[in-house]
């Protein structure tokens, strides 16, 4: 698959949030006002990126040589979860400005289902290192996408007359699916399209 | 014995894995160590620490951060926290202490119980207040009153709301801390939030014409003006059929008369 590919079909067509369901909690939790909703999203691409990467490397360095790959999603929540711990502080330590951006995010995504989601589906696709942070790139980005766009819907809900019953999450994830089903019109034909006619 | 041994590997070299990675965290926390900000730390150990919400930061160490960083000069927001911790900061902070602005707390304002109050059917659904405020806004006659469901009894942070036993709910001044998420949560909105060193309460909110209110509830407001008319100086002022104690001036004498001469005695002594 090429580079092209793999960003637009982690960002569009497979998208985390609207087309896998994976990272839910905080895409209703943190979608509330589009400030928020960016830095979250900043904070889990970044974190996305870097969590490929390195599971990417205990896949290929650790668990496949040691025959040992059952171990996989145990160990990966292990590595994910000490790496996010490890970046919060050494953002804390030696960028103050980007923790106060990204600080309080960054622990409400240590064990993000999202994270671990696309580390293991790249290791499923059998992606190389520099495939494998771009994955994990992209579907950071298509998270801060579908974020970015529910807080979008949610501050204009906000001065809607909802009906009672039907405010706070339940609105909200009746927004999310709609939004899931715009998103349907991404699929792997329109990728073959677009590639073929570049 | 094989896939035994196997899964006990595992877990072995998991856990020396995992302890491996956690002390890795434990030097890097100590290596990375911040110094944070001592004047932030002071203000937090003030602060209650129920991160309520009340003073409208999402916590209670933001609060204490925007106090220190002089964006929130306003020391009085923290109203579980009451006088003792306005003064604290105020102190901490060496800034002028405004006016110790009187404590509020929330009230029950009805006193329709079993016994006074009718029900138009038996509900028998899921307890809770919500619940049964969507069947025709509840089982009481009275639609203002209390449902006696307990959805505020769920909501306290602190406990302070306890079941009487006959259909009603009592606050205990001396366990709440004013964070009103009992006024926001109950349907009926018979929660009011009155000065904690009031001596005096109108327990009613029925703004039905008076001879509905005197038909569904012995001690409602029958908003007969008695209060308002006899009693020049007592600060009740009768609007919509409901009495409203008014608590900036007010003459205790008067007020005290004025209960004793209320019809339906549903002006009470706190």
């Amino acid at each position: 698959m090429t580079y092209v590919g793999i960003i637009i079909t982690y960002t569009f067509i497979s998208n985390l949030v609207l087309s896998q369901f994976l990272g839910l909690c905080p895409f209703i939790g943190v979608s509330k006002n589009s400030e928020s909703a960016v830095g979250m999203g900043l904070a889990v691409t970044f974190v996305m990126s870097l969590a490929s990467l390195i599971s990417w490397a205990l896949e290929y360095f650790i668990l496949v040589p040691l025959d040992i790959e059952f171990l996989r999603t145990v160990t990966f929540i292990l590595v994910i979860a000490t790496l996010v711990q490890l970046v919060e502080m050494a953002v804390r330590k030696y960028s103050p400005p980007l923790y106060q951006a990204l600080g309080i995010y960054l622990p409400l995504i240590t064990t993000n289902c999202g994270v671990l989601g696309i580390a293991l589906i790249s290791v499923n696709r059998n992606f190389d290192a520099a495939e494998s942070f771009l994955a994990g790139f992209s579907a950071g980005l298509g998270f801060l996408m579908a974020l970015l766009f529910m807080s979008g819907i949610r501050e204009r809900l906000d001065t809607e007359k909802v009906p009672k019953y039907l405010r706070g999450a339940p609105i909200t994830f009746i927004s999310g699916g709609l939004m899931a089903l715009a998103f349907m019109a991404f699929d792997t034909a329109l990728l073959t399209n677009l590639l073929r006619s570049s | 014995m094989e896939n035994l041994l196997q899964v006990l590997y595992a877990f072995i070299s998991t856990s020396v894995f995992a302890i491996f990675l956690g002390a890795g965290l434990a030097v890097a926390s100590r290596k990375l160590k911040v110094k944070s900000d001592e004047k932030v730390e002071t203000l937090i150990s003030v602060l209650p620490g129920l991160n309520c919400g009340v003073c409208s930061y999402s916590s209670c160490e933001s609060y204490a951060r925007a106090m220190a960083s002089k964006t929130e000069t306003d020391v009085s927001r923290c109203s579980p926290g009451g006088y003792d911790t306005q003064n604290a900061l105020a102190k901490l902070l060496d800034v002028e202490n405004g006016e110790n602005s009187s404590r509020m707390i929330a009230r029950l304002a009805c006193l329709g119980d079993n016994k006074a109050a009718k029900r138009e059917f038996t509900y028998l659904g899921y307890p809770d207040c919500e619940s049964a405020h969507i069947q025709f806004h509840g089982d009481k006659g009275c639609k203002y009153g209390c449902l006696g469901l307990g959805s505020c009894v769920k909501s306290c942070p602190v406990d302070a709301i306890r079941y009487t036993g006959t259909g009603l709910v009592k606050v205990n001044p001396e366990l709440c801390i004013g964070c009103e998420i009992c006024v926001a949560v109950c349907p009926t909105g018979v929660m009011v939030m009155i000065p904690k060193d009031a001596k005096w309460f109108v327990a009613c909110k029925s703004k039905d014409s008076p001879k509905l209110t005197k038909n569904l509830c012995r001690t409602g407001c029958i908003g007969c003006r008695i209060c308002e008319r006899k009693f020049l100086n007592s600060g009740f002022v009768v609007s919509d059929n409901l009495s409203m104690l008014s608590y900036n001036d007010a003459d205790e004498e008067d007020q005290r008369a004025a209960s004793a001469a209320c019809p339906p005695k549903c002006i009470i002594n706190l």
